[in-house]
Formats: structure tokens, sequence, C-alpha cells
């Protein structure tokens, strides 16, 4: 293990200027995803694509050494997407802030659900729109008071866990950075899990959300016991709809459903990467003189 | 009544969405080729999937025919009301056939004949069509042989007793047809050439489509809009053959970011889509402009704004495709005016989007894509694919200013080589890391910029057509190359010329020599405002003399073009 120590580092590591405020949950998530990585001894920088939308939680390949694509706000699932399905050696995680998955890119995260496509996505649950100065984001709790939501927000929180279950996710988990174990050790089943993904991962925002602090999620969060058999989607269900004691850990998870690529029948017989084909020019003749 | 008729018949046949009207022309067409005609088809429609009033129009000639026209010389109603719809292009020359018991037409031209009854005998309300394409096809006199090979290939599958009926249905239809030739009633003298039958019949839309498979198309990533979605359709059906991911999309905005994500994995990914589907993808569009992703989007242009009429034809989005994304970065754009163009040109968009890396487009319209005509050849000896990405050293950096050439910097893919692959949508350094560095910044934008240089020297020329000292330039774009021709060859003015763009963007320099030398240019657009005209203006500083545009959703026909460009010349 011990020399796979840092792969992940950037060299100029110590001269970052990391663009987070001092004390965000986001740091606490570089290093245990970059923990949770070097440990993988399948993953390498070459093979690894982190791929992010726009946002606070959104810079966080920026501060890693990989292959890296930051895009647009909400549209990292589409593209981590299309990598994975065209280049299925690789292997992919989607990252982002709430805003930027469930709100802009919330069409997207339903879809690529249903799509079931092997990628990770993990979602930097902070509450709150950092980046843009603190408006609610779709899991603002109600009554949160905002520059935007002045007399407090009044829509209802959306629920990741339990639109995600009821869309036929395969591996829903919620996990907390103030847990480092724990969600170190999720980030990695879930990396290694056939299939789409979900980690919604609280994140404290120090400046933006001052209800839910660390404190607040110590408080609000258990974690589910040894017992807990994430195989049973009802029970799952109502692990979902827990709100003054939220469980953290892996609430669903199915195993061998066919992930999208597997079910491509350009990946039955040919395994490999679209990069690496050519069209067969004579085969393509004989193809347009048939429509003689 | 008498009527004979030479050398090029337009035939149309006119129903609701529903009866069949698709498979007859289908069945015509391929059956009218296959014995030596060449032809021409064309549909118009609306936007309803039972009902209304639809029609399509079939040319037949000895010569190439590639345009739409008015005149109708036999027509096919099976419906009362779709005489009406085709409004004045029914006439006192136009024929008509019809099964008059029951749409009870009155006109003086009109051929009784009882298609549905044929067809109830037979045994279902269904085989109307197969009658009336029997008894076109007796009017031709087509060796019934013919006929019946073809409905065997077309239906085999569909059991015997369907191909048998259908074969009934059509020989009836083509005994009264034959008649009707041989008492002298319709003449139909054109005539036919043997070597025709090994041509292509192929549509805009399959043009397209081939043309992607040929530039190695990998990767489809699109949501449905007509009239783009034929393009998606057919990729999906290549699948069965060749190696493509096709995937229908949320919505365009993923559809774009996949394509782009796909290109990033190394896949040669395309979209297809329409004006309104493209307004949605406009942020991707920048995106790919930022990280310089190659990209190539097909989109078949419908009249605005909004949803516009959905399946009519228009050319409106010039400016759009020119326009669009925020900031300043580099494009190319196609629009093909022939379908051997749109092959080529498309096959080509996916080697010129890797090359530059830059996004292309293959910009058509509803007339192109759902028009076909016999096409000679596609020549695949001509194909030459590179794949243009490198495999990267340790050291490798994305946007390395150093190893630049044009302003294109070595692309690497994930996992070809040691290096990272590092894209940002921000600004970024030469490693792709967002930086707010200001200097870096002026570097980046001219580093971009200064692909527009080398697609300068490497552009498609407008194609010429005409008499080299002509007064009159005809200045076209897009699909109206086939209507401008023929109405110049109709006109036969050594004064007339036509200059046809199919590369629009950057604007080809070596065009304004051309224009220079006209004493008067016409511009030929399928809008309202002359957005092509107003892009000649801004790129060249030459002023357009004189417009005609066209926007009520139909395409130009032969006549009226060539009456609008005579009053042009006096
Ligand atoms: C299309 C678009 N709309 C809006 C923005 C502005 N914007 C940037 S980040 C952001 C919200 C980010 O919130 P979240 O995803 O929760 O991430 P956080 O900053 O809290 O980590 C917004 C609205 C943008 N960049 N692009
Ligand atoms: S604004 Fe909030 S989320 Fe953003 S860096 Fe600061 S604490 Fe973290």
């Amino acid at each position: 293990m011990s020399e796979r120590k840092n792969i992940f580092s950037l060299e100029n590591e110590k001269e970052l200027d990391i663009a987070w405020c001092p004390g965000c949950g986001n740091f606490g998530i570089l290093n245990i995803l970059k923990k949770a990585l070097e440990e993988m001894e399948e993953i390498t920088p070459n093979n690894f694509v982190l791929v992010s939308g726009i946002g606070q939680a959104a810079k966080i390949p920026h501060y890693f050494k990989n292959n890296a694509f930051n895009g647009l706000h909400g549209r990292a699932l589409p593209v981590a997407f299309a990598i994975k399905s065209t280049n299925p050696d690789l292997y992919v995680v989607a990252e982002s802030g709430d805003g930027d998955m469930y709100g802009e890119g919330g069409n997207h995260f339903i879809h690529n659900i249903r799509r079931n496509v092997d990628i990770t996505n993990i979602v930097h649950d902070n509450r709150v729109y950092g980046l843009t100065k603190g408006q609610a984001s779709p899991t603002s709790q109600q009554g949160m008071v905002t520059p935007v939501q002045v007399n407090g927000v009044i829509l209802n929180p959306f629920n990741p866990i339990a639109v995600a279950i009821a869309n036929g996710a395969t591996f829903v988990a919620r996990a907390f950075v103030g847990d480092i174990q724990s969600t170190k050790e999720i980030i990695k089943k879930a990396i290694r899990h056939k299939g789409y993904s979900l980690i919604d991962l609280f994140q404290p925002c120090v400046t933006f959300n001052k209800i839910n602090t660390y404190a607040w999620f110590n408080e609000h969060t258990y974690k589910l016991g040894e017992d807990y058999d994430p195989s049973d989607k009802m029970q799952a269900l109502q692990m979902a709809f827990q709100e003054d004691k939220i469980p953290l850990g892996i609430i669903y998870e199915e195993k061998g459903k066919p992930t999208f690529e597997e079910q491509l029948t350009i990946y039955k017989q040919n395994k490999e990467p679209l990069f690496k084909r050519n069209i067969d020019v004579n085969k393509l003749e004989g193809f347009i003189n048939s429509m003689r | 009544m008498n009527k004979t008729m030479k050398e090029d018949v337009s035939i149309v046949l006119s129903g609701e969405a529903g009866q069949g009207i698709q498979t007859i022309e289908r069945l015509l067409t391929f059956i009218l080729k296959r014995e030596g005609y060449y032809v021409f088809a064309t549909k118009e429609y609306m936007s309803r999937v039972r009902g209304g009033s639809n029609s399509t129009e079939i040319r037949v000639s000895s010569k190439p025919v590639k345009s739409y026209v008015d005149k109708i010389d036999i027509l096919i109603p099976l419906t009362k009301s779709s005489v009406e719809h085709l409004g004045d292009r029914v006439n006192e020359d136009t024929l008509i056939i019809a099964d008059n018991d029951s749409l009870k037409l009155e006109n003086k031209n009109l051929f009784n004949v009882p298609i549905l009854s044929i067809a109830k005998e037979i045994g279902n309300e269904i085989y109307a069509n197969i009658v009336a394409v029997g008894v076109i096809l007796g009017l031709f006199k087509i060796n019934i042989k013919t006929i019946e090979e073809y409905l065997r290939e077309r239906f085999g599958d569909k059991g015997e007793k369907i191909v048998s009926d259908n074969i009934k249905a059509a020989s009836e239809g083509y005994k009264l047809g034959k008649d009707f030739s041989e008492n002298g009633e319709i003449k139909i003298e054109i005539s036919a050439n043997e070597t025709l039958k090994d041509d292509l019949l192929i549509s805009g839309t399959d043009a397209v489509a081939l043309g992607a498979l040929a530039g190695n198309c990998d990767s489809i990533f699109s949501y449905p809009m007509t009239p783009g979605s034929g393009v998606l359709v057919d990729l999906a059906n290549f699948s069965k053959n060749f190696d493509i991911l096709v995937e229908q999309a949320e919505d365009e905005i993923a559809a774009i970011n996949m394509a782009i994500g796909g290109w990033y994995a190394g896949a040669r990914s395309m979209v297809t889509t329409s004006d309104g589907g493209f307004a949605l993808m406009e942020e991707g569009l920048s995106l790919a402009g930022m990280i310089e992703s190659p990209l190539v989007i097909h989109l078949a242009q419908r009249p605005a704004p909004a949803t516009g009429l959905p399946t009519r034809t228009a050319q409106e989005g010039l400016n759009l495709v020119i326009h669009s994304g925020h900031g300043e970065f580099p494009r190319l754009v196609f629009a093909p005016g022939n379908l051997e163009q749109a092959f080529y040109l498309t096959q080509q968009a996916f080697n010129i989007a890797d090359k530059y890396q830059i996004p292309v487009f293959i910009l058509t319209d509803q007339f192109f894509v759902d028009s076909y005509y016999n096409v000679k050849k596609l020549d695949l000896s001509k194909i030459e694919n590179k794949k243009y990405f490198v495999e990267t050293g340790e050291d490798y950096k994305r946007y390395d200013l150093s190893k630049a050439e044009n302003g294109v910097s070595p692309r690497g893919i994930p996992n070809f080589g040691k290096g990272l692959i590092i894209v940002d949508s921000d600004e970024h350094d030469e490693e792709g890391h967002l930086t707010e560095d200001l200097d870096i910044r002026i570097k980046m934008v001219e580093k971009r910029l200064q692909k527009y240089d080398a697609l300068k020297d490497d552009f498609v020329s407008p194609e010429f057509f005409g008499n080299r000292n002509y007064k009159y330039l005809l200045v076209c774009w897009g699909s109206n190359y086939n209507v401008v021709k023929e109405a110049i060859e109709n006109i036969d003015n050594k004064d007339l010329a036509m200059l046809h763009f199919s590369q629009v963007f950057p604007f080809p320099e070596n065009a304004v020599e051309f224009l220079e030398n006209a004493e008067k240019i016409i511009d030929v657009e399928n809008n309202a405002t002359g957005q092509f005209a107003k892009l000649i203006r801004a790129e060249t500083g030459i002023k357009i003399d004189s417009k005609i545009l066209k926007f009520n959703g139909m395409p130009f026909s032969v006549e009226e073009l060539t009456a609008k460009i005579r009053e042009e010349l006096q």
C-alpha cells in the first residue's frame, strides 16, 4: 500500500491555492477520496476520470492528480455516462454539489439512475448553494433563511435517497464527512459496485449554512448497524424518509443487475473501447451496395 | 380525354397520415428506378400521426431530376379533402385517378378506378394503396415481374399470404393502368435506361447517416426532434451491422454533453437535432469551444421561432449556428446542397472536427432530409479517416502552447499513454487546470482563435454553375442547390450563373472574386431576412443587390423560382 501513497496528489500539493473556506467539509471529502483511491490497487491516475459540474464542490478535480473533466453546471452525469460507455476500461466518478446534481442537473440525475451505467456519483450535500453565496439548494431545510429565501425556504426538500431507490438505483448510500473511516469504505464499495452508485455525502458549509453544522450532523445522524440488510428495498425506502435521525451507510444495494454497457451489443463480443475501433470500409461498401 | 406526358412526369399521392402514403412512395420509386428511370421524391406533411392531409411528390424522368415542382401531372387522392389541400397545384392539366364511387369528386379529368372495391375483394381495404401503385406502374407498362419480385423482397418476411395478396392487389391495379395506356387515354412516354438499375436511391437523412458511418462515427447521443431524428433512427438501424453506440438522451442538453464526453474518451460522437433542440445545446457548444473538444452536430432546420411549423422546411438556423454559444471560439458550418455532398461532407466533418478540435455543423433542412433521388455511387475509395489523438507522455499538457500548431495542441485521451487529460470549462492553464491569471487568459483566447487562420486555408470552395461570363450571379446555400440549378437550365440565359455554398462558415475566401465579378447578385434563401446575404455583407463588405426569399414552410418549386429569377433579369 505504502508505495501507492500520494499517487493521486499533485506535485505542488503544498502550494495549491485551494478555493475553499477554512473548515469547509470539502477538504474532508478530498482527503477521504484520495485515501480511498490510494487503497484501490485497480485504480491509477490514468485509468480514472473525475468528472464534475460547477460549484465549490465541483472544483475538487483540480486538487487531484488524475484525468479530470470539469464541465458545466449540472452536466457532470451526461459526460460521465458517455466517458464510461464509450471507454468502459475507465473508472469514472462524477462529483458535484447538491445544487448541481439535484437542481440544475435533476433531469440527468433521474435518467442516469435508470441507465445504471457503471459510474459512481458523489454528491457533496451541504444543503446550500456555496459558490453563489448561500441561496437555498434543493436539499435546504424548510424555514432556512437565505439572501433569496428571505422569509425562509417554503419548498419541500428533495429526497435524493428515495428518488434514487424509486428509480431503480442499485447502490444508494449516505455518508457524513465527519466520519472518515466509514465514508472511505462506502466510497470504495461504491466504486467497486457494478452499476450506478449514489453517495449523498453530507458536507458542512461553514460559511453559508449555519443550520447544518458539524455538530448538527453529528447529532442528527446515526450509523446503520451490522444487522441492517441493504437488499431489502422497502426497508431501504423507509430509511430514506427518516428525518429526525438520518441513517448513514449503504441504504440500498442490489447486486447482479446488468449495467448499461453490459447490455450493449457493441461490447458483447469485443470489449475494446470505441477509440480503438475503425469502420470496416469494405463492409460499409457492401452495405451501401445492398441498398440498390 | 386523352393525354400524353413526355420525358418528365410528376405524380402526387395524397391522403391522411396513416393511409400508407409512405409505403406507396417507397414502392413506386424503387420499382421505377429499377426499371431504369430517374426518380425524385419528396413529401410534405402535417404535424400529426393520423388524419390531416399529407402528400408525396414523385417525379419520374429520363434525365436526372432532383428538385420539387408545383405541377401535378397525375394525382392519386386517397381522401376528398386532399384535393383541396393541394390548391392551385391541381388544374386542368392534372389527371386525377381516384376511386370516385367513394370519394365523389367533381373533376372533368377524372379516371374512376375502383381502388377500394378491388382491395376489399382481395380481402382488406388496406390494400388500396397497393392497387394504386399497380395502376401507376401499369401506366408505365413496367414489367410485371419486377413488381412481383420487389413485393416479394419487401413483404417476404410477413408470410406468403401477405405477399400473394399484395401481388394480387398490384396486378389488379396494373391491368387497369395498362388499359388506360393501351387505349390511348393516358400515355406516358419516358425513355428508360437499363443502367440506372444499379443507382442508389437514398434520402438526405440516409446521406448524412451513411456519411457519419464513413467518417468513423461510433456513437450518437440525441433527443428526438423532427426533422433531425431521422439520422438517429438510421444510425440505430445501422447499429445492427456496425459498432455504433446509440443512446436517446433525456434532453438535448444531455445529448451534447454526452457527445463531448464521448470525444473526451476518444470516441467519435455526434448529435442530430433541429433548431429548437439545438437552442438548448448552446451552452454545450460553448463548452466544446472552451475545452477544444471536437464535435459533430447535424441540424435539420425547420421554420421557427420556438416550435414553429414542426414538419415544414426553412433555412432559418444559419444565424443560430454561426452565433450560438457565449464567447469567441472557432467552428465550421457545412450546408450540403445535394446528397453526394451530404455524404462526403459529413464524413469529412468528423476528421475536421478531430484535426482542429472544433465543433463542425452539418446544416440541412426538412426538405433536404426528406427528399431522395438517384445517386450513381458513393465512392468509398476516397474515404480517408484519421484519428488525430496522440499517445501521451508523462509530461503531457492538454493545452501545451509550445506544441500548438495553428492553435491546435496535441489531444490526448485518458488511459492512452502516460499523460493525464485535464479539461475545464473555466479558463485554464496549459495543463487544463482552472486559472484566473489574466495573461494566460489572453494566450488561451489567441490560441483558440488562431485555428481560424488554418481553417481559412482549408475550406470547401463554393460550387460554380453556369456561364463564366455571367452578369447575374445567383447565390444560394444548402438545399437550394438543385432547384437553382434546374431554374438556370430552364432559363438558359448566358448571363446567368449560380454560386452555391456548401461551406458557409468560415466564409470561403475564394468566393469574393466570384461575387465581385457579378453585375448583379441575387440571393436565394428560405428565410425572411436573408441571413446568408447578411453574412456575405459582414464577411466581405459586398452588398447583395436583390433577394428571392421564401418562408412559408415549403421549398422553392422549380416553376416559382424560374419565374422569380426571370423577373430579376428584366
Ligand atoms: C448554467 C449556470 N447557471 C448558474 C451558474 C452559477 N452557479 C455556479 S455554482 C452554482 C450553485 C452551486 O451549488 P452546489 O451545486 O450546491 O455547490 P456548492 O457550491 O454548494 O458546492 C450556481 C447556481 C452557472 N455556473 N451555470
Ligand atoms: S462556501 Fe461553503 S461550501 Fe463553499 S468553500 Fe466555503 S464553506 Fe465550503
